[in-house]
């Protein structure tokens, strides 16, 4: 299991809750469990979002591997400019 | 509305065109001479990317109407190298870095080459006052400036 | 990702060669976006609406079609329906559809044998308008009763019973703010203001778009980025993304605005409908009105801070308007407001609202000044009442690697630590100030970017090489890009050409933006170079009848890599490149990814500037720049995008703004009126590159472009407030305005 930080306007979607754990070795599987988990989730999900994983900001991508002890935030999907 | 025939001398060639009377110098120049090295920044005067030397004062093409160069002497970005041999303004500008995107910058080379012409030796405050009307996005003039004041310099030295 | 840079000193990286492009550049010889013609080319121009909110009710073009020269008149009609999301959004703001949402929403176009023609043709199309309310200020924009914008683009982020015009929301922080702000020796509320600004590229944006009946086109425009240019032209116009080919001019100048399309998408329309290819250029009020300017900002922040300078809590609502679509990067304001210190309690509110304005486009860290304005004042402000050094405070609070972000996840290794103690020990701080002079300080911050990269190499027949990547070079990246190929293959920087490919020669692209060029195409180049060596290696061993496992590459040469392997002279690239038709063909290496491990770069900067008591004008006495660069490339044009930033920085805090009059027009599109800044009015810009390496690029390259505008708004709002004794929250500080706030201090 994997713990997943959400930012604070997700939690009211999370049940309230600021980290959910879910199952997953990649940051697509983990955001998939966070659907299926949570289905309110998925709009903001579906529209984008960025993963920080121990650290390192996943910009876009579905197949990093994420070990089971990593720390995952969710962040607003990031655009350059 | 029948066009105007226009016979000039551009860079030190004869040059013949033939333009409508709403026409500016930049747009002949641009478009009817080949000549694309003068840019429209603005077309209003504001931005001196088209700066050129029309008989020997510094002018803004875009406010120069293209029937007005009829017998006059002009000179822009064309003609400052001297085949393979640059300007020194043109080498120092690589040197120091003094541009970025380029497009500002064959306008303040006219217009640093015109200031040298008349005044060989100005100080960093003339030299930023003189080239108040060219304006640069990228560099924010300090590497402009440092380049242009290394070119007078070399150009002193040099007479 | 392992850092060379720990096991080698460079050779070429880091040194300051002349850029491949310069000789071009000095000479008028580099064609820009409106430098390019091809034959039987029409001219375009577009009919502007001159109204703030008009519902179109009917567009006759019959007299312009009569005009004699006119070969097409385009409107949205002639654009295919059904998209969705951010293809509409961009498609409705190229060309108007129901209703004009701006002054100068683009409702026609016009192609024709000449410009002049052109021009005049807009004259005789006939569009009927029903005018409608307007609304340009982001705070009445959200209030009851304001006009509406459009019904229905609220995302699931925006909470029941919001006006329409608000159409993201977001919500993110941790901790308990009561208690961290319980536990402040001082708190203090303010609101901050900025207005829009326009990135000020030099050159307007201008294409030749050629498009057939068959759906296969060709485009040359001045971007940042073609691949982009391809996605929305092709959605846009309801084309496979193959089958245009863009190809990017010289740029002159982007900045964030030329990463987008305005006119690309009606040059190709116009160029379908009358079977010749078509070129348009924007004029500068066209650029001013209807391109891509800043969000503008409404912000209110609650800092604690303790006596001894420690910030216990921190708050912020931030308000923007994007013009008539969602975008506003409030997002990213809200990310990094206080991104530069350890806060334990910190909660962000962001709106995207909806104005009668043109849809923003991105200026350089889009979001990050704003907030930096109001955070890095409100500090100000703080250590000013508590009688606080500003740097000394800073250092107290700044992140460091392990920091928790304010925004979430830990901090790698990054450098805002060494930029304060760099900017602390410049002469520049310690500087005598006169009368009506003062000094400002601010610290900010932007994360960069990574994003979808393809670069190739080719080994040429003489052993020189050519780099393709697809970031065109808006400030020198080619002299960069040339820089770590020479490091990578150890051949000179001469034998190193770089192009700029276009999109039908390598995969997929993002512009130049983010700061992305030097890491991403960087990174590229330098793995496509390995993937190349490797090849290079093959040959030496195929030749010598070894292991390819057994040859090394250096400085330029196949070396057996041991006694054990062989005794064989060392073999060059340029021997190898001779033969290559004869050993196995050409070589080359190839790399696409889309690479993560960029690294954010911290800035610190310091103003020194002097108020004229009676015009309340503001003159720049020192300007100092300290920014992290992980290692710099080319330190010439590091410290260019330095002193660029920070100039653009400076006009937005003292001159630059976006006035709408009471008819919702803008009132100041030329450049005598919005004023940027110019030569006379600056000294020149002091640097210090601090490189503190990124661990996600093999050299340890942190991009710089963006964040050199994010301190400038600040550092000089402080440096007034030094030296007026006036806090001012609103920018731009212009004469006017900070005459009445000396006027106003009594």
């Amino acid at each position: 299991m994997v713990a997943v930080h959400l930012w604070s306007g997700l939690r009211a979607l999370a049940d309230g809750q600021e980290v959910v754990e879910v199952e997953g070795e990649t940051v697509g599987q983990l955001l998939d469990a966070l659907v299926a988990a949570y289905p309110g989730l998925e709009p903001a999900i579906r529209r984008g979002v960025s993963v920080s994983v121990d650290g390192q900001i996943i910009a876009n991508n579905r197949h990093v591997k994420v070990a089971p002890d990593a720390e995952v935030f969710l962040l607003q999907r990031l655009y350059a400019g | 509305m029948s066009k105007i025939h226009v016979t000039t001398t551009i860079n030190g060639d004869e040059v013949e065109y033939l333009c409508d009377p709403r026409e500016t110098l930049l747009d002949c120049l641009r478009d009817r001479v080949g000549l694309t090295g003068a840019k429209e920044g603005c077309g209003t005067g504001d931005c001196g990317a088209c700066s050129v030397t029309l008989d020997g004062r510094l002018v803004c093409s875009c406010l120069v109407l293209g029937a007005e160069a009829e017998g006059k002497e002009i000179t822009t970005i064309e003609g400052m190298a001297q085949g393979d041999d640059l300007h020194p303004l043109q080498r120092k500008f690589i040197e120091h870095a003094a541009l970025q995107c380029g497009v500002c910058t064959p306008g303040i080379l006219v217009a640093a080459k015109a200031l040298l012409e008349k005044n060989p030796d100005p100080t960093e405050t003339e030299m930023r006052y003189w080239l108040a009307g060219n304006l640069c996005r990228c560099t924010g003039y300090d590497k402009i400036i440092r380049a242009v004041m290394d070119a007078a310099e070399e150009m002193r030295e040099a007479s | 990702m392992a850092l060379d840079t720990d096991t080698k000193t460079f050779k070429y990286i880091g040194t300051r060669p002349d850029r491949p492009d310069g000789l071009d550049k000095v000479t008028g010889r580099a064609r820009f976006g409106a430098d390019f013609s091809m034959p039987g080319m029409l001219h375009g121009a577009i009919l502007r609406s001159p109204h703030a909110h008009a519902k179109i009710v009917k567009i006759d073009a019959t007299r312009a079609l009569a005009l004699a020269g006119v070969k097409a008149v385009v409107t949205r009609a002639d654009f295919p329906t059904g998209l969705t999301g951010e293809d509409w959004n961009i498609q409705e703001n190229v060309m108007a559809g129901e209703k004009a949402l701006y002054d100068g929403h683009a409702v026609a176009a016009v192609a024709a044998t000449s410009q002049l023609i052109a021009r005049d043709a807009l004259k005789l199309i006939e569009v009927t308008y029903e005018v409608l309310p307007h609304v340009t200020d982001v705070d009445k924009a959200m209030a009851e009763g304001a006009p509406v914008i459009r019904e229905g683009a609220a995302d699931y982020s925006v909470p029941e019973g919001l006006h329409p015009n608000i159409v993201r929301y977001m919500d993110t922080g941790r901790g308990d703010l009561d208690a961290g702000f319980a536990a402040a020796d001082l708190v203090l509320e303010e609101s901050y203001k900025t207005e829009a600004a326009h990135q000020g590229y030099i050159e307007p944006h201008a294409c030749v778009g050629q498009l057939g009946a068959d759906g296969k086109g060709e485009l040359w425009c001045c971007t940042q980025g073609h691949w982009f240019v391809r996605q929305m032209c092709t959605a846009v116009l309801g084309l496979e993304a193959t089958q245009l080919r863009v190809t990017p001019s010289e740029i002159g100048g982007g900045f964030g605005g030329k990463t987008t399309v305005f006119i690309d998408p009606v040059a190709l329309a116009l160029s379908r409908k009358a079977n010749r290819p078509v070129k348009i250029v924007m004029s500068r009020s066209e650029v001013l009105r209807a391109s891509g300017p800043t969000s503008s900002a409404s912000m209110d922040i609650k800092m604690g801070m303790t006596r001894d300078g420690k910030i216990t809590a921190a708050s912020g609502t931030f308000r923007m308007q994007g013009g008539a679509f969602p975008g506003a990067p409030v997002d990213v304001t809200t990310m990094l407001a206080f991104a530069n210190y350890d806060i334990e309690h910190v909660h962000h509110i962001g709106y995207d609202v909806m104005t009668n304005r043109p849809k923003q486009a991105a200026y350089r860290a889009p979001g990050a000044p704003m907030g930096a304005f109001a955070v890095e004042s409100m500090l100000d402000e703080l250590c000013r009442q508590l009688d606080l050094d500003p740097i000394d405070t800073r250092l107290k609070n700044a992140v460091k690697e392990g920091t928790r972000a304010t925004f979430g996840p830990k901090f790698p290794p990054v450098g805002l630590i060494e930029t304060l103690e760099a900017a602390r020990a410049h002469p520049n701080y310690g500087a005598p100030l006169g009368p009506n002079q003062g000094r400002g300080v601010a610290s900010g911050y932007w994360m960069n970017w990574g994003g979808e990269t393809s670069a190739s190499v080719a080994i040429g027949e003489d052993g020189t090489v050519q780099v393709s990547v697809g970031t065109p070079d808006i400030g020198g990246s080619r002299a960069s890009m040339a820089l770590m190929a020479a490091e990578a293959f150890g051949v000179p920087y001469e034998n190193v050409r770089v192009n700029i490919a276009d999109t039908g020669t390598l995969g997929i692209n993002e512009p130049t933006h983010g700061s992305r060029a030097t890491f991403a195409s960087g990174l590229a180049t330098v793995e496509a170079a390995k993937e190349a060596i490797g090849k290079l290696c093959k040959r030496a061993a195929d030749k010598w009848g070894i292991d390819a496992e057994a040859v090394t590459w250096e400085d330029g040469f196949a070396k057996p890599s041991g006694p054990n392997a062989g005794e064989f002279p060392p073999l060059g690239i340029a021997e190898i490149a001779s033969e290559m038709g004869s050993t196995g063909g050409p070589i080359s290496g190839h790399f696409e990814s889309s690479p993560d491990g960029f690294g954010g770069s911290f800035g610190t900067h310091i103003v020194d500037l002097e108020v004229d008591p009676e015009t309340g004008r503001s003159t720049i006495l020192r300007y100092l720049v300290v920014q992290d660069a992980g290692k710099a490339i080319h330190p010439a044009y590091v410290e260019g995008q330095f002193q660029g930033g920070a100039v653009q920085g400076i006009g937005w805090a003292l001159n630059e703004e976006y006035v709408y009059g009471e008819d919702g027009c803008l009132q100041n599109p030329i450049f005598l009126d919005y004023r940027v800044p110019v030569a006379s009015d600056l000294p020149m810009i002091d640097t210090v590159i601090v490189e503190v390496p990124n661990p996600g690029h093999p050299y340890g390259v942190r991009g710089v472009g963006e964040t050199g505008i994010t301190p400038p708004l600040p550092a000089v709002a402080n440096a007034v407030r030094a030296a007026i004794g006036v806090r001012m929250t609103q920018l731009p500080l212009t004469p006017p305005r900070v005459l009445a706030a000396i006027k106003g201090r009594g």
